[in-house]
């Protein structure tokens, strides 16, 4: 029976009097939508093909292009949502499992817009961050619980005696999420790994090696090691910052990584050092990682590897149990956990996981942060907080409800030049990002990309240090898990609990 | 040059600081990097992590049982052990050779994506996962005992030689009837090969694997490391018959090509 989808997702509306048949939208659309017709000479669209990433639209010379969302595609219906009728008829066409990318666009709530920041008044003044210091330095590694100093009495002589842990210095406490070369293409990782080393923080290869060309920026860093070892030798180890092991992601929490061989190709097989065509499978499971004790026996081997001298992560999906997971893994001997809230990103995933596994990354700092104190193991670990940071308002909350800096991985890209298709596993990015075809890469510029990504870094910043000094606040340390400067509103007494804070006004 | 490292009551990092001051590696050192170094460590009692990221052409004896991760990450060196061996052997490994005289534990050259690995009796489960190949890197293990479950699984790459023997020897060869894996072997499979002497039963194999029969290269590869294999362990290679061989290989490089809808 053929029942083959026939409705089409958007509407594409050409204004005729603005359209001068410049045929730049054909070009534009790496789908195919657009088409010259010679007889009629005039372009004719065939919308069924459209994913919605306003890419045309956006380049459109005369606006003569609008892309909206096709209303009444079936009859209205609450519990019926398009969607599910939509998937159930692709399903039902092929038995596969439905893909998507990006992180869920559904509408479970969302914490940071039910949580409000403090600020001073009157009895403990604030402070003008442009006329005043204001620390928003951050480091990110196991602290010692007391330091030593040797003082021989001379002044300007007072030398550290502890041999403190190793450590990531941030400028700014936003780092950029783990994206791979080969989920994303070359331009944007060089985007990433170039702002990253200007700004003075760090970007993370995600699990598919670093390209070679980019080892000028080794030091800002971050390099992963998952299950499928791709790229992964002694050198990569010692060439990074620090090393992350991942062991699961917030959009896919349970799934592992899968580079279809198809995308296995020239400078992607030599970064992940695997031949051509082959898929690159990275299962969920580490098979050598089955407790806690055989990660700490990875986090120690990675260690000795590289002589004690960087900060080993592991990487989580923000799961149920998420506390005790992170204290297995502070106890475990990692030097900071990267948690991935359910509304992280991903290049591909399966609808059905993204969409209704994990929890969110608000409640999840919470846990862990309080867990963590109660065992009095907070110091040993820092906590990197991901899955949908969208503001500096979301990294400021993230940071009082007790995240030691967070990683924005959507947002970089949003601020390359994401529309939020979600359409990121098909390979065909029109706007250069998650796609390796040379024709869409080129059309994301490194230079504009690094400008791009360096004034988000700066425009976050500013309006942290904005934040901090409204709430009399002069260093971001003194922020870290102070609750007190947050409240809920709109919460019941459960959720306030978890998140261990006040509701608006409580005082 | 020879030298020796009385591992008696030394924890990993102690003994790995001292392996790497002989070598000259530490961090410390000022560049005056040695080649072609012997060290024999003595009373080695369940150290881990020995050779872990080791460089270089040197040559490491081990008397004593090592701890887990054995070579984990090296690229390079040899790696002699005069007794068993215990869990991740090889893990990551880059280049170089690990000899085992003796039986080993589980996950043994996890993702290993070159070098040769010899175990002279029995490896435990998940032997040879995530094995990879790359350019002119093909990592190999031969194992001369039996190996435990899921055998080469997720293998992406490589080569295993599973030669069925019973520990120590070949006088004693099992009838080419039996063979000594596990179940589940080469699940997961999508690239590289398994040889295994003796017939494999359908229901130990994993779904992703295909019989085959060794034939041209195949022979040269299992004569060269069946070689080696004898070399290392003073075993009768004459005993061990390619003909006996069947060989695995994955009938698919990209098993999850149709998983997905549009
Ligand atoms: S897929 Fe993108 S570029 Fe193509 S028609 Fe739709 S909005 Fe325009
Ligand atoms: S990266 Fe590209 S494909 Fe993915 S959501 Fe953004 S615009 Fe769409």
């Amino acid at each position: 029976m053929a029942l083959k989808l026939t409705e089409s997702e958007f509407e594409i509306e050409r204004d005729p009097t603005k359209c001068i048949s410049c045929r730049i939208c054909i070009k534009q659309c790496a789908n195919g939508v657009h088409e010259y017709n010679i007889d009629k000479d005039t372009i004719i669209s065939d919308s069924k093909k459209c994913i919605g990433c306003h890419r045309c639209e956006s380049m459109c010379p005369t606006g003569a292009l609008k892309i909206s969302e096709r209303k009444a595609q079936f009859k209205t219906n609450a519990n019926w949502s398009a969607n599910h009728i939509r998937n159930i008829y692709k399903q039902a066409d092929t038995g596969g499992v439905v893909l998507t990318g990006m992180g869920s666009d559904k509408s479970y709530p969302v914490y940071w817009d039910h949580i409000l920041f403090n600020a001073s008044q009157v009895t403990n003044p604030s402070i003008d961050p442009l006329r005043e210091p204001m620390e928003i330095k951050t480091f990110i590694g196991r602290k010692d619980l007391k330091i030593e100093f040797e003082d021989d009495g001379e002044v300007g002589n007072i030398k550290l005696k502890t041999e403190v842990f190793p450590q990531l210095e941030l400028s700014t406490p936003i780092i950029f999420s783990a994206m791979s070369y080969g989920s994303i293409s070359y331009n944007a990782c060089k985007c990433l790994a170039a702002a990253a080393s200007e700004f003075g923080t760090y970007f993370n290869t995600g699990e598919g090696g670093l390209h070679k060309d980019l080892y000028q920026y080794a030091d800002n860093a971050i390099v992963q090691v998952a299950s499928g070892r791709f790229g992964v030798d002694v050198d990569y180890l010692n060439m990074g910052a620090a090393i992350e092991i991942k062991i699961g992601q917030g959009a896919k929490p349970g799934i592992g990584g899968h580079l279809p061989g198809g995308k296995v190709t020239g400078d992607i097989s030599n970064t992940r050092m695997i031949p051509q065509g082959t898929d690159a499978i990275s299962p969920a499971p580490h098979h050598d990682i089955y407790s806690i004790e055989d990660l700490a026996q990875l986090i120690h081997a990675i260690k000795e590897a590289t002589e004690w001298q960087k900060p080993v992560g592991v990487k989580v999906a923000a799961v149920h149990n998420i506390a005790p997971v992170a204290s297995g893994i502070a106890r475990a001997g990692a030097d900071f956990i990267t948690i991935d809230g359910f509304r992280g990103g991903t290049g591909a995933a399966p609808l059905v996981i993204r969409d209704n596994v994990g929890i969110p990354i608000e409640l999840a700092i919470a846990s862990v942060d309080e867990r963590l104190r109660d065992e009095g193991i907070r110091q040993d670990v820092s906590i990197l907080a991901a899955g949908s940071i969208r503001s500096s308002a979301d990294v400021i909350k993230a940071i009082a409800l007790g995240a030691d800096a967070v990683c924005i991985g959507t947002a970089a890209l949003i601020a390359l030049g994401c529309h939020l298709c979600q359409k990121c596993y098909t390979g065909k990015c029109n706007w250069g990002i998650a796609t390796q075809d040379p024709y869409l890469t080129g059309r994301l510029n490194p230079e504009t990309g690094t400008r791009r990504l360096l004034n988000l870094l700066r425009a976050w910043s500013l309006e942290l240090k904005e934040m901090l000094g409204g709430a009399g606040i002069n260093a971001i340390e003194s922020l870290r898990g102070n609750r007190e400067h947050l409240r809920g509103i709109n919460l019941n007494d459960r959720e306030l609990l978890i998140l261990g804070i006040k509701h608006a006004g409580e005082t | 040059m020879k030298e020796l490292i009385d591992s008696k009551g030394l924890g990993y990092r102690e003994l790995n600081g001292h392996i790497r001051k002989i070598l000259g590696l530490s961090s410390s050192d000022s560049g005056n990097r040695y080649a072609g170094m012997e060290i024999l460590l003595k009373n080695v009692c369940g150290q881990r992590y020995i050779g872990c990221g080791l460089k270089g052409d040197h040559k490491i004896s081990i008397e004593g049982v090592p701890g887990n991760d054995l070579a984990a990450f090296m690229d390079g060196p040899i790696i002699e052990v005069f007794e068993n061996g215990q869990d991740g052997i090889g893990n990551t490994m880059n280049s170089g050779k690990v000899i085992i005289h003796g039986d080993t534990g589980d996950i043994v050259g996890y993702s290993m994506r070159g070098g040769e690995i010899y175990i002279e009796g029995s490896a435990g489960f998940r032997c040879g996962i995530h094995m990879k190949a790359y350019k002119k890197k093909t990592p190999v293990i031969i194992i001369g005992g039996s190996a435990g479950d899921y055998l080469g699984e997720y293998m992406a790459g490589g080569i295993i030689i599973l030669l069925s023997l019973r520990r120590k020897g070949v006088d004693k060869v099992f009838g080419t009837g039996t063979n000594r894996a596990g179940y589940h072997i080469g699940s997961g499979m999508h690239g590289g090969t398994i040889y295994i002497r003796g017939k494999v039963e359908e229901y130990k194999l994993g779904r992703d694997v295909i019989i085959d029969e060794p034939k041209g290269s195949d022979i040269d590869i299992l004569y060269e490391y069946i070689g080696n294999y004898c070399n290392f362990f003073s075993a009768d290679a004459s005993s061990i018959k390619v003909e006996d061989f069947i060989k695995l290989i994955p009938f698919s490089h990209r098993p999850y090509k149709k998983l997905y809808t549009y």
